[in-house]
């Protein structure tokens, strides 16, 4: 997953070789054409709403800040926990002699595939009558119910603690071994190499992990309102026919998140970057007596973020197709009805993946190959859709359609104005990779065609765009995934009739049909499992 | 490799691009849920041929939706939960005038005098209870009793759901302001648990998670159905008690409507004895088309008393009620 950090990079144009020559202007104005684009929704809030009364009303209101401070305590907890938990696995499993290593490696990025409201879904559906917990215990003892903040608190610290594991467990990989060896040469014990050596040169990473865990939790809408923890995100979904007071929200939240965003950049920039060198010999700590209990830990984590969850939904699926039911429209009786939610999620991930690449393509040529301050302003704004939570974007643009001009209204409510909003909110990861496509295309290779004569257009489609194919594709899938595992957004935006997996869950969880939601979410987890096996722990694996 | 990958995608893709082809398709927002409704709307497409997009949500969230988007709704039909909700969108002027044809399907009672709504089934306010964690005979005669000492904090509500919000606006007009307000405020006193919907509720109450809720009476006559150990049962309010409502689901056509003839069918269509002889025995609802029997499970409809309510009124004020109730703070 692109961390904030990853994305907000590409504001360093350095990251080319600049000819010094400013871009062709038919690039500049396509580009700022695109990111005005991504601009819509925020404008449309501001300008619209900012200084209208009843937004004002309904921030002073008593209790207005009371979602919000619970949306900063929830994330606050989350972030630290993660950067705990996240930290320690990505030691245990890189610097360790942990029985194999390699193998939790893997299974400990997997949560990620989990979207949090199937998570809170299956927690629910554990101490459910009939479910696993409520046959395990003995009769008469009622399994009871983890809601509100631990519920909370607990899946989204279990699903989201990849989010740290991934970028430490890459710092580690290029950290040179030496200085933990150096350290260990001059007596310092496995703690005091840790805090002295490790900790330090790890912090940017646990530090960016932890502030993407910090955004994930504010828009986070799925797990709190099944959970029933009241942050603003669910204070926006409850008041979003009374555009008053959810505008009022939703300032708060997109506030809060352009604030991480900033925070993040300032407190990552610098020059904490040590040059990491690829060292060939591994360093494997010994961790003796402690190895046993290093090991129930990694294991106890894979269990409960992993195992459990899917053993809660193949318990339900397994149950509700054994036993059958006598509804018409159940899931688990015909199977086949997910056939249409799951062409119209891998529709909806396709559209918009292609969509995004090909419209951050110019601006990625822009910001790696020319030096523009505006190129930086453009990529501000495309990283800034990402910021937004899915729940403000969306409520922007059903305001945008229909309080906006009569032409956008016939898109109310369409395939493409919902395309175009998961484009905006998850543009920004296809940008990074666009990014590092076009910074991968040896500049001597477009001089050389120029030379034989060949026309702008032929080297483009002949050899820039062959080159950057696996990298645009990356992008794009990085894309799709984000939009499968989508909710609130589609909630809102998606046309009548045209429902995804995650909404097909979502009702039926609404509804407490709960083979029926498992059926669904196993389904939907196996997608995204399959994307993100091809695009995110494959490559980070080959690493190794 | 990569070539005929891409062209898998845009094969999934390029159908979705083709929407407006062929006839114009009839947008419903649906109140009731897809698990109750689906399998009527599916036939009413094979029947007449008409292509149905169905937006499936709470009643009084879509009669807001509906609002909101004015004469830019996609809607043609609104098919709601409530009378209170449908009588809020004819007060703003948003429905169009039914044709005689389908409201002589029903009663007067049943059906708006303006002719901008037909109730569809008749529904029940009940308590739904666990009988193994609760005795009947210790149950309150009236829904008022629910917030005293011995049931705090074990009653469900779905307040956002918008039966319930029919069911306080009747509170309203029957006793008032003021102790309709009191008596959302002791629910709230009493941390009353609050679920989502009346599905959700029943499910609870079935699993011993909660010991009671106010609900429509259908939904606990469909889980029993499917699995019939369930201790969940239902009470019904003395007679004439406000807590035994009996409310319609209603449907009606929109004023923006751009396609009234198909949007009228549907309305007859679900008036037909064959519809109507679904909602009986499918969705354990009271049919109101004369001569369709209700399911053998439940008492006729003549025979229940509910109390005098004038439901053309409930629609006006039911922003006024959802305003209500937020204020309570039953919601949290």
């Amino acid at each position: 997953m692109a961390s904030t950090a990853e994305l907000t990079a590409g504001l360093e144009p350095a990251a080319a070789s600049p000819r010094g020559a400013a871009a062709p202007i038919w690039l500049r104005l396509l580009a700022l054409l695109i990111a005005a684009g991504f601009a819509v929704p925020l404008l449309w809030l501001v300008l619209r709403n900012l200084g209208g009364e009843g937004v004002v009303a309904a921030l002073r209101g008593s209790g207005a800040l009371a979602p919000l401070g619970r949306s900063v305590l929830l994330a606050g907890c989350t972030a630290v926990a993660t950067a705990v938990v996240g930290t320690a696995a990505a030691w245990l499993t890189m610097r360790t002699d942990l029985p194999l290593a390699r193998v939790w490696r893997v299974l400990l990025c997997l949560p990620l595939v989990v979207p949090s409201f199937i998570g809170a879904f299956t927690l629910l559906a554990a101490f459910a009558r009939g479910g696993l917990l409520d046959r395990l215990l003995p009769a008469g003892i009622s399994p009871g119910r983890i809601v509100g903040f631990w519920g909370a608190f607990g899946v989204l610290t279990l699903l989201t603690y990849p989010y740290v594991l991934l970028p430490v467990s890459a710092r580690l990989r290029q950290l040179p071994a030496s200085l933990e060896e150096s350290a260990r040469l001059l007596g310092r014990g496995g703690w005091s190499v840790f805090t002295a050596v490790v900790l330090p040169q790890t912090s940017g990473a646990i530090l960016a992990g932890s502030l993407l865990v910090f955004l994930y939790t504010i828009s986070d809408f799925g797990a709190v309102q099944l959970l029933r923890y009241d942050t603003l995100t669910r204070a926006i979904y409850a008041s979003r026919l009374d555009q008053p007071t959810s505008l009022a929200y939703s300032l708060q939240l997109g506030v809060l998140a352009i604030a991480v965003v900033a925070a993040e950049r300032a407190l990552l920039r610098g020059p904490s970057r040590v040059v990491g060198s690829r060292d060939s010999r591994a360093l494997r700590v010994a961790l003796g007596r402690w190895r046993v209990a290093a090991t129930a830990g990694v294991a106890g984590l894979a269990v409960f973020a992993l195992a459990a969850p899917v053993t809660v939904l193949a318990y339900w699926s397994a149950r509700g197709m054994l036993r059958g039911s006598s509804r018409a429209t159940a899931v688990t009786t015909d199977p086949a009805s997910l056939l249409a939610p799951m062409l119209n999620t891998a529709r909806a991930s396709v559209l918009t993946a292609v969509v995004a690449v090909v419209a951050v393509l110019p601006l990625a040529y822009w910001t790696v190959r020319y030096r523009s301050r505006l190129a930086g302003v453009a990529n501000a704004v495309v990283v800034g859709g990402f910021a937004l939570p899915g729940l403000v974007v969306a409520l922007a643009l059903v305001s945008f359609a229909l309080r906006g001009p009569l032409l956008v209204a016939s898109l109310y409510q369409t395939l493409p104005l919902l395309v175009f909003a998961y484009t905006v909110h998850f543009g920004a990861q296809s940008l990074r990779a666009a990014q590092v496509a076009v910074a991968g295309v040896p500049p001597r290779v477009g001089d050389a065609a120029r030379m034989l004569g060949a026309s702008g257009v032929r080297r483009f489609t002949e050899i820039e765009l062959p080159l950057m194919l696996p990298g645009l594709l990356a992008g794009g899938g990085l894309v799709g995934l984000s939009v499968a595992k989508e909710l609130p957004a589609t909630l809102l935006l998606a046309p009548a009739g045209f429902q995804t997996l995650a909404t097909r869950v979502w009702n039926a969880t609404e509804d407490a049909f709960w083979a029926d939601a498992s059926l669904a979410s196993l389904v939907l987890i196996a997608l995204s499992g399959v994307l993100t096996w091809l695009l995110v722990i494959r490559r980070f694996d080959a690493l190794d | 490799m990569i070539r005929p990958a891409i062209l898998l995608l845009l094969l999934i893709a390029l159908p979705a691009c083709g929407i407006a082809e062929g006839r114009e398709r009839l947008t419903i927002y649906s109140g009731r849920s897809q698990d109750l409704v689906e399998p009527l709307l599916e036939r009413f497409n094979e029947d007449t041929g008409i292509p149905i997009d169905v937006r499936y949500g709470d009643s009084g969230d879509l009669a807001l939706l509906i609002a909101t988007e004015g004469n830019r709704s996609p809607a043609d039909v609104f098919f709601s939960q409530s009378p209170g909700t449908v009588g809020f969108l004819a007060s703003k002027d948003l429905l169009a005038t039914l044709p005689d044809a389908a409201l002589e399907r029903v009663a007067p009672r049943y059906r708006n005098t303006e002719g901008r709504w037909v109730g569809v089934t008749g529904r029940q306010r009940v308590l739904v209870y666990n009988a193994e964690l609760v005795d009947e005979a210790g149950l309150p005669d009236s829904v008022l009793d629910v917030t005293d000492e011995p049931y705090a904090g074990r009653v469900a509500v779905a307040p956002s759901n918008a039966s319930f919000q029919d069911f306080v606006t009747a509170m309203r007009q029957q006793l008032g302001e003021d102790e309709a307000l009191a008596w959302l405020q002791a629910l709230a006193a009493n941390d009353a648990p609050v679920y989502a919907n009346n599905n959700a509720i029943v499910e609870a109450v079935g699993r011993g998670e909660v010991e009671m809720g106010l609900v429509n009476h259908y939904y606990n006559e469909r889980f029993l159905a499917e699995d019939p150990s369930l201790p969940s049962r239902n009470h019904i309010f003395a007679d004439g008690d406000i807590g035994a409502l009996v409310i319609e689901a209603s449907a009606s056509v929109l004023a923006s409507s751009d396609q009234p003839d198909d949007a009228e069918r549907f309305i007859e269509y679900l008036l037909t004895d064959q519809a109507q002889r679904y909602f009986a025995e499918e969705t354990f609802e009271y049919p109101l088309v004369d001569g369709i029997q209700p399911a053998t499970e439940l008492p006729p409809l003549a025979s229940l008393n509910p109390p005098d309510v004038d439901v053309d009124a409930l629609g006006p004020t039911f922003a006024e009620t959802v305003e209500l109730i937020d204020r309570s703070g039953i919601n949290g």
